[in-house]
């Protein structure tokens, strides 16, 4: 009997990898589909002659469930090969050669996720050096000030009967100009200077934000007392790196230190012991917004809640902002998230909360409560339209739901074959 | 009479460089500084040559190049836009807009001076 204790998770991820129901496979090995989910739960050892049944049945070898050749891998060695198809990959001995070989497959799989890395950075940058408003505006200044010097210059050098109030004045003006012209170019060579570290890098102002966040578990004691400013911890930090993470840090410390005046610690742990993890009622208690309540749920230490919180913000466009995970609830970081996320159902109804008890696909198939609503982004004003931004809170839900309604992370790792919500194949169903 | 010349840019000292040199050769220039109401300050000194910057506090001067086209008044009014952007696209932008000359920044004085005669004699 194996002793391995996800052999069950291996089968379970397999099974749906291959897009089989419980009771089919149980009914292809003859057992019964309850005693099929026992085993994948790891409920249940396994080995012999089943393990080799079901290893048929999933059109594996049985030391891949016994052993494992994890499915990130394999979904890696799948993306690689789609990236290059003119070597055409043998895609259907994937499981063989990740089984067979695991250090080779590793390292295919380690050399691909560098090259998506540069790729990235790359496309980053010609975005960036295309479109990035900073750099435009330094650009036209930096061109007008010289246009200013030029022509001041050329005034000087070829009126000879210049009034000297006129002269005195041009003087003033190339003096002011040369000094701006001077500070502007120092600015741009700054900017450049951060482009360039970021390329070394390979990471977006969005990544370096998401590492701060992770690094500081969430949370930032400093800004828990009066006296705390988030200049110091963005200054102590070695992890911003470029001028738009640190920006983007800045902000989001500014709203952090709003809810703590507004929800402080202690007092916000005792109403959580008091009224659990329930941003509305959590709200209404302190007057404020259901995103303020669970901004500050999700900022509580881990060690301190009675569950773990995760939390993802999005802008109307439904670009994620915020990426606070919670295990069993991967946020992608490059692809568009899964569009029945309820986060997103929030932003098309904006200021009416929205639940709903989530299933992720994956090996687990965790059960989620998700609790968002979308409000408007500043003061709202008859004047114009206001923009919207969406909050959801990442519940786990052990008391699992029959109905749960079912999501992934992102389209393209998600098994899941019939899906409305679906906007690109599964590498994970359909192949590459 | 001297002709009129209305300037519309926001950086102050090329405001005054290109006065200086116009008023010089004996134009009348009016100076104007923001997108918001550029067309309206058309509209009210009705110049014999526009010189229009393309970027603009408020509102780009594309926008407001298109909007004088679409008016009747201002329709056939010679237009010199200045850019800091000399790319294909932004001169194709200029002409979609209805620009009657375009200029890349840095230009020199005598540019800027032959342009404005050369559009006032068309």
């Amino acid at each position: 009997m194996i002793r391995d204790s996800l052999v069950g998770s291996r089968i379970r991820e397999r099974r749906v990898m291959a897009g089989l129901k419980q009771a089919e496979l149980a009914a292809t090995v003859n057992i019964s589909a309850s005693y099929l989910n026992l085993i994948e739960h790891n409920k249940r050892r396994i080995g012999g002659k089943l393990l080799v049944d079901l290893a048929g049945a999933l059109g594996v070898e049985p030391s891949l469930l016994s052993e494992g050749a994890e499915a990130a891998l394999i979904a890696t060695l799948r993306e690689a090969a789609a990236d290059a198809p003119k070597a055409e990959p043998e895609l259907d001995r994937t499981d063989e050669f990740a089984g067979r070989f695991p250090g080779w497959a590793r390292l295919v799989a380690e050399r691909h996720q560098q090259v998506q890395s540069l790729e990235r950075t790359v496309e980053a940058l010609s975005d960036r050096f295309a479109h990035d408003p900073h750099l435009a505006t330094s650009m036209h200044e930096l061109l007008s000030m010289v246009t200013a010097i030029r022509s001041t210059a050329g005034i000087l050098h070829e009126s000879k009967d210049i009034e000297p109030e006129w002269q005195g004045r041009f003087h003033r003006n190339l003096n002011e100009d040369s000094q701006r012209l001077a500070d502007s170019a120092q600015s741009l060579v700054d900017f450049l200077d951060t482009t360039q570290q970021d390329t070394t890098r390979g990471t977006s102002p969005q990544d370096e934000m998401d590492a701060f966040l992770k690094e500081q578990s969430y949370h930032f004691p400093a800004l828990e007392q009066s006296g705390g400013w988030p200049d110091q911890i963005i200054d102590a930090t070695t992890t911003l790196k470029s001028t738009a993470a640190r920006s983007m840090a800045r902000h989001l410390l500014a709203t952090y230190q709003r809810d703590a005046q507004a929800m402080p610690k202690h007092v916000f742990l005792e109403a959580i012991k008091d009224i659990g993890v329930r941003p509305d009622a959590l709200a209404q208690r302190f007057g404020v917004s259901l995103p303020a309540a669970m901004r500050r749920c999700a900022a509580m230490p881990a060690e301190d809640m009675p569950m773990a919180v995760g939390l993802v913000v999005s802008d109307g466009a439904g670009a994620l902002l915020v990426r606070h995970e919670v295990e069993g609830f991967p946020v992608p970081r490059f692809s568009a998230a899964c569009a029945k996320w309820p986060l997103f159902h929030a932003l098309t109804r904006p200021m009416q909360p929205v639940r709903a008890t989530v299933e992720m696909a994956g090996r687990d198939g965790l059960q989620f409560d998700c609790l968002a609503v979308a409000e408007p982004v500043g003061p709202v004003s008859f004047e114009k339209d206001p923009l919207y931004q969406a909050s959801m809170l990442i519940l786990p839900n052990d008391e699992k739901s029959n109905e749960p309604r079912l999501i992934g992370s992102t389209c393209r790792i998600c098994p899941r074959r019939k899906c409305q919500g679906r906007s690109v194949h599964s590498i994970l169903t359909d192949g590459i | 009479m001297s002709k009129r010349v209305l300037l519309i840019e926001d950086e102050p000292n090329i405001i005054e460089a290109i006065s200086f040199i116009l008023s010089r050769d004996g134009w009348d220039v009016c100076t104007h500084s923001n997108g918001h109401d550029a067309v309206d300050a058309v509209l009210r000194r009705a110049p014999d040559v526009l010189i229009l910057d393309v970027m603009l506090p408020g509102r780009s001067g594309y926008d407001i190049l298109t909007e004088l086209r679409a008016n009747s008044e201002t329709q056939a009014l010679p237009v010199l836009m200045l850019t800091a952007r000399g790319q294909t696209k932004d001169r194709e932008m200029a002409e979609r807009a209805g620009a009657s000359r375009f200029m890349t920044k840095p230009f020199s004085n005598c540019e800027v001076l032959q342009a404005v005669k050369e559009l006032v004699a068309s």
